[in-house]
Formats: structure tokens, C-alpha cells, sequence
């Protein structure tokens, strides 16, 4: 090629090598000074930046889907309202692949490129479990919107907080009463097989034991599964309550077998949301449901009593009276659940507020700060309902409510107190050191 | 009975998805590791069919299930022509070229048709209960207990995929076309030296492969549901399949795909789901040491 044009000049592999260093070199100049700029002072008008690690893509897309959204609005809200201490919010998505491994590493980025103040947002228990240690490494304040037990648990670490949702444990201590009274006492447990499945057989089975009821038959299966047909024979018959919780993208097949496989005769059946989060309770073939129970962390359906709160909240959001969006009515929210997120941002902003957070040389002052709290009144900060915090346990409880699917609508019939989920502290976090 | 039931329906579509695979190595020489996002092709392409038309559950799954996997034959035929004619079928770089097709396809769909699990309508779905005797206080009474029941669809997927197979078979033995086809599979250069447009059959057999596993896809996906990932499963268990029914040999991949799928459904119900995939993989571990053709694949010379 060189031969043809004589009089150019000869392309050499040195000059190549120069030309490519420079340029690298160009490129790496303004990489480098946003994360001098981030880290040396923090003006007034420059945003505090959230790093929201979102499941975009995975098995746990939907509620990703979902919790970007009510982020979003939440987010706007504060930032209507004059962001916090007079700065800006803006949240730095980044997907995991609702992979923990992924997690991790976009933690790191969240520290240290797009040099986020707090990280927040995760749902998927293995997902937060493999990033935790992370954010203690990085000291980055990690805000998870879980449901998982792993942050009371004091399994992770001081810089981990849960103060948007409330644990698993809670939830079935305060929720087997009801099992046990209204529905029966031999309950064979369906759920799904990782770290948050695995609390519900845990604690659910403890708890149940307590009512006098006993757990006759565990049925593990993986989240990843597409057809499920081949675990319900392993369902003894005296099940006399069915108690599923699964989650993954097959969770409507998950639920319509169960229906082809009970038929006409089955038993009293209480599942969690979870197993059909996303998805519209009349589809075809969930027929069955009626007459059934579901937990939920907050009513999909707008009750006859819903709040003012709940109200704004779903406007906010773009949920209609029966949980879906406003623009697609197929596009169901995972509504029992994102909730979290909303009240977490609230949370993030209460504590940036109460230590006047000027930047990342105050994170620790800033987990003192919600470790302090303690009441949580249901307000447009908290839609969901009354909560109360734990800052010892890093965990905060609140109401749980109990619906029993009545013309294809989820009616809560069943509201829980706060108290019904207390259980004895297991960590406290606060004596580690940062 | 139900635990057989299951593996029919699963020896159904892993037998079409299998056949796809096995005919294309067959004829071609190609191991196509893209078969799995073939098969998720149709699937999606059925969704997606089925809520344009979106009037009769019916008629969207008919048109499915002519629109799939003619679409999805005819991309896999311009792959063909684009991709593996231009690197002269040559065994090492096809695999490669067929990773890369698995990704392109994979993360489009992703793009295209989001990261959720969609379902389709089954054209009819009716539970199928089967009674059952036990000593009653009146003597014998009759019951439905759980679980002994399936649907009518279900039981559908299993009449569509043999009468498919059947066609095929004919296609394959009575036509002139199975004739040029089988003819290329022999010898490829005497097929050329004869005047049969090699490179024309070639494309086709990678369609006609591609449309087969797109075609097991509509029948199973209104029993599971559309999602961007579910390649990988079917993908596995046809390599399985074929290698333990032999690379290239249709009768095998049929005799292989009913004791996989049998197996896996009955193992499933009694044992466990696990259990299934371990003892699959075992028999083709076992398969390779003793009988490395596969069952009924001819000996190399």
C-alpha cells in the first residue's frame, strides 16, 4: 500500500505508538479531573449524586423496571421540593445484571468514577450479600432495598442499612399468626432457592412452629427455572396450607401450573407477592387464585381506606388504582415493593440533612445520623405506612398487610402492627468500628 | 402417568430442537452453537405475532406458528450465506462464527424485546383430570386427587411435534429435495460434480435446522413464556441429545431425545429436577467413553 503513494510519508509503528499514546493520554486527562474536582471540595450547587445500582437486565428485571421509576420520581420530588441542604440529587444508574459479581464492581464505580456520594437501591439478596463487603472496603454508605434478613442478621457490615423495607424475618414472624389461625397448621413451603427463599424457609418454619403448626415438606427451587410442573408431586397430600414464594422470570408459569396442577380441590394456599409481582392477577389461567391470601409490603389495589399518601404516591409514580402503570395497563408495577426505594431516597435525604452532608469526608457522620433515627410516621416521606427504625440493627419495621384475592383483586383483610414483627436484636452494628 | 406425560411434552420439543441441530451437522459439518438462540427466536417472534393480531388466542398461535419459523429460517439461511459460506465451512471458525451469531441474537433481543418474560396464549387449555379409586366409607368411591391431571394443550404438543417429525421424515426420504439433501450429506463434491447447487442446499438445511427449533419454541412457549434467555437450556440438552443419539443420525436424535426427555420427566416427579440434569449428563459422559460415535451414528473410518 505504501509503495503506491511514494510521497507520503511513511506510516511507522513508532509513529503510530505516538500518536495512540497521545491521545490515550488526552482521553485520560478529563477521566481524571472530574474525580480530583469530586473529591477535594463539594460547591454548593454541585449535585449530591446517588449511585443507583438497578436490575436492569437478569432475573430481576421487573422489579429494576420498577424501582428505577419510583427512584426517579422520588428523586424529582426531592429535587422539587430543593434537593438536599440546598444541592441538587441526581442518581447514577448502573445495571448489575442481578449478578453479585457485577454488583460489586458497580459499587466500585459508583466510588470511584462517577465518584457517587451514597450507593442505593439494590433488591436481590445474593446481589446485596456480594456487594456489601464491597461498600465496607470502598466506606461508601450502601442502602439496600432488600427485604432480605442478611442486613439484622449481622451478616454484613456498618456501612449496609436497610431503612426503606422490612426484613423477611419480621415479616413471617408477624404474618404465621394469621396462617396459623385462619388457614391450617400443616403448611408445605414452595420457595425460591438462594439467600432470600432461603430466610423465608428459615424463619417461616420457626415461626409456624410457634403457632402450634409445623412445616411438613420444603420444596427448593432454583430461581432460574421455566417450568415447574415436576415439583408439585412432591407436595404431601395432608398439605393443608400451600405456602409459595418464588421469584425470576417464570413466576406466572410458576403460579398457573400450581392452578392446572391442584385443580378444583386445593388446598388453602398463602403466597408472597413476590410470586406474582409484575404480574396482572387476572391473567388467563390464574383463575384459581380466588379466594386465596397473599402478603404484600404495600396493597397493589387502592383500598377503600388508602391514604392520602398512597394516593399522591401512585400519582407520583404513574400507578393506577390496580397497580399498573398509567400508560400501559399490561405493564404491572411491582407495587408491594418498590415503595422501599421511595422512602429510602427520604431517608438518604433526612440523614444528609441531619449532619449537614457537604460530601464524602461526611459519610460517616451521615450513617451516625439514620442510625439515630428511630420513628418514622406514615407521611409522604413514608407512603407505606408508620416504620420504625432499628439503628442497631440497621433495619426498620413496619406494617404488613395480608390480602385475600376476591374478584380477581387483591383485598387486604389483614393489617399487622409493627410490634407483631419484633424480634430480639441480633447485631449491633453501631459498636463496630467505620 | 403425569411424570410421563411431562417427559412426552419434553421429548416433543427437545426431539424438533435436536432434529435441527442433528440435520444441519449432518449435512453441513456445522456444529451450530447458536441453535439455542434460534429456538428463543421463535418463541419471541410467537409473542409477538400473537399480541399484533391479538384478536383469538387462536388465530395468533396459527399464525405463529407458520410466521416463526419461516422468519426465523430465513435469517438463519442469510447467516448462512453471510457468515458461514464466507469462512468455507470450515469446522473451527464455524464454531466461533455461531458464538458470535449467539451473542448478535441474544443481546438484539434484549434490546428489542426487553430483558422480561412475556407469555402467550395456549389456543386452548382445558384441565384434563383423571380419576382415581380409593376405599371410601361407601366402598369404592372414585376422586380427582392432585396432580393427576393435564392439559389439553399440553397433549397437543405431543400429536404436533410427531406429526411434524413424520413430515420431515417424509420430506427427507420421498422428496426430491431430501434426495439432493442427502445426496450432499454423502459427498459433498460428487453432489457438485452431479450439478446439485451445493451452496444452495447448504442454506437451506441451516434454515430448514433454525426453523425446526423455532418451531418446537411456539409449540412449548405457551406453556412456558418468551424471555430473551431461554436458549441456553434447549441448546444444552439437544447437544446431549445428539451426541448421545450420534451427530448426523436422525433416527438417533429421535431414539435419544425420547430417553433424555422420558427420563428427565419421570426422574423429575419421583427424584428431583437435579437429579435429572446429573444422570443426563452422566449417560453422556458414559456415551463418549464406550460409544463415541453415539448409538446409532456410523463409526469413522
Amino acid at each position: 500500500m505504501t509503495d503506491k503513494t511514494p510521497t507520503r510519508a511513511p506510516f511507522t509503528r513508532r509513529a503510530a505508538l505516538a500518536t495512540l499514546g497521545a491521545t490515550g493520554a488526552s482521553l485520560a486527562v478529563p477521566g481524571l479531573l472530574p474525580g480530583l474536582g469530586g473529591t477535594a471540595q463539594a460547591q454548593s450547587g454541585d449535585p449530591i449524586k446517588i449511585g443507583f445500582q438497578v436490575h436492569r437486565t437478569g432475573i430481576g428485571a421487573a422489579y429494576g423496571r420498577w424501582y428505577d421509576r419510583t427512584s426517579q420520581a422520588a428523586v424529582a420530588r426531592i429535587n422539587d421540593m430543593g434537593g438536599i441542604n440546598g444541592r441538587p440529587v441526581e442518581l447514577v444508574s448502573e445495571d448489575d445484571g442481578t449478578d453479585p459479581k457485577r454488583g460489586a464492581e458497580v459499587l466500585e464505580k459508583f466510588a470511584n468514577q462517577s465518584n457517587c456520594d451514597v450507593a442505593f437501591g439494590t433488591l436481590f439478596s445474593h446481589v446485596v450479600i456480594g456487594s456489601a463487603p464491597r461498600a465496607a472496603e470502598l466506606k461508601l454508605p450502601y442502602f439496600v432495598v432488600s427485604e432480605g434478613h442478611h442486613v439484622a442478621s449481622g451478616m454484613l457490615n456498618r456501612y449496609t442499612l436497610q431503612p426503606g423495607i422490612t426484613d423477611v424475618k419480621s415479616q413471617v414472624i408477624a404474618m404465621a399468626p394469621f396462617v396459623g389461625d385462619n388457614l391450617g397448621k400443616k403448611v408445605t413451603m414452595m420457595f425460591a432457592d438462594f439467600a432470600f427463599g432461603h430466610d423465608h424457609r428459615d424463619f417461616f418454619s420457626e415461626a409456624i412452629k410457634e403457632q402450634g403448626g409445623k412445616v411438613i415438606k420444603m420444596i427448593a427451587i432454583p430461581p432460574t427455572e421455566t417450568s415447574f410442573t415436576k415439583y408439585f408431586p412432591q407436595i404431601p397430600q395432608e398439605t393443608e396450607v400451600l405456602y409459595h414464594v418464588m421469584v425470576g422470570p417464570a413466576v406466572l408459569t410458576f403460579v398457573k401450573e400450581m392452578g392446572e396442577f391442584f385443580g378444583p380441590s386445593r388446598p388453602e394456599i398463602f403466597g408472597y407477592i413476590d410470586s406474582l409481582e409484575a404480574v396482572s392477577i387476572d391473567s388467563p389461567g390464574l383463575e384459581f387464585l380466588e379466594g386465596t391470601y397473599f402478603w404484600e409490603g404495600n396493597p397493589r389495589y387502592a383500598q377503600t381506606d388508602q391514604t392520602e399518601f398512597d394516593k399522591a404516591f401512585r400519582e407520583a409514580v404513574g400507578v393506577d388504582d390496580s397497580g399498573a402503570s398509567i400508560t400501559d395497563p399490561a405493564d404491572v408495577s411491582t407495587y408491594a415493593h418498590m415503595f422501599g426505594c421511595w422512602e429510602t431516597l427520604n431517608v438518604i435525604k433526612a440523614g444528609m440533612e441531619a449532619c449537614n452532608y457537604q460530601g464524602p469526608e461526611d459519610r460517616q457522620a451521615l450513617i451516625e445520623a439514620v442510625e439515630a433515627m428511630t420513628e418514622m410516621p406514615a407521611s409522604m416521606d413514608h407512603p407505606q405506612g408508620d416504620k420504625l427504625f432499628n439503628g442497631k440493627t440497621h433495619q426498620v419495621f413496619g406494617v404488613q398487610y395480608i390480602s385475600k384475592v376476591e374478584d380477581g383483586m387483591l383485598k387486604v383483610v389483614h393489617t399487622t402492627s409493627i410490634e407483631d414483627g419484633f424480634y430480639p436484636d441480633e447485631v449491633d452494628y453501631t459498636t463496630q468500628p467505620f | 402417568m403425569l411424570a410421563s406425560l411431562e417427559g412426552a411434552v419434553t421429548a416433543a420439543t427437545l426431539a424438533l430442537t435436536a432434529m435441527g441441530l442433528s440435520l444441519v451437522f449432518g449435512v453441513m459439518r456445522v456444529v451450530n452453537v447458536a441453535h439455542g438462540e434460534f429456538y428463543m427466536l421463535g418463541a419471541v417472534i410467537a409473542w409477538f405475532v400473537s399480541t399484533t393480531l391479538g384478536t383469538h388466542p387462536a388465530i395468533g398461535f396459527v399464525g405463529a406458528l407458520i410466521v416463526a419459523p419461516v422468519l426465523v429460517g430465513l435469517l438463519a439461511a442469510a447467516a448462512d450465506r453471510l457468515i458461514l459460506a464466507r469462512i468455507n465451512y470450515d469446522p473451527e471458525r464455524t464454531i466461533v462464527a455461531t458464538i458470535g451469531l449467539l451473542y448478535i441474537l441474544q443481546q438484539s433481543t434484549l434490546m428489542t424485546f426487553g430483558p422480561d418474560a412475556r407469555p402467550v396464549e395456549p389456543p386452548f387449555n382445558s384441565r384434563i383430570a383423571l380419576p382415581w379409586w380409593r376405599q371410601g366409607e361407601n366402598g369404592l368411591e372414585m376422586f380427582y386427587p392432585w396432580g393427576l391431571a393435564t392439559t389439553s394443550y399440553k397433549l397437543f404438543i405431543i400429536v404436533a411435534a410427531v406429526a411434524i417429525l413424520i413430515g420431515l421424515w417424509v420430506l427427507l426420504t420421498r422428496t426430491r429435495i431430501g434426495l439432493v439433501m442427502r445426496a450432499t450429506q454423502a459427498d459433498r463434491e460428487m453432489a457438485t460434480a452431479f450439478g446439485i447447487p451445493v451452496e444452495r442446499v447448504y442454506a437451506m438445511v441451516f434454515g430448514l435446522g433454525a426453523g425446526l427449533a423455532a418451531l418446537g419454541a411456539v409449540l412449548i412457549v405457551p406453556v412456558q413464556q418468551a424471555h430473551y434467555l431461554m436458549g441456553a437450556d434447549p441448546l444444552l440438552l439437544s447437544f446431549i441429545v445428539v451426541i448421545i443419539g450420534g451427530l448426523g443420525s436422525l433416527p438417533g436424535t429421535i431414539i435419544a431425545a425420547l430417553l433424555i426427555g422420558m427420563s428427565d420427566g419421570i426422574i423429575s416427579v419421583f427424584f428431583s429436577p437435579t437429579l435429572a440434569k446429573i444422570l443426563a449428563t452422566l449417560v453422556v459422559a458414559m456415551v463418549l467413553v464406550f460409544r463415541p460415535q453415539g448409538l446409532l451414528g456410523k463409526a469413522s473410518a
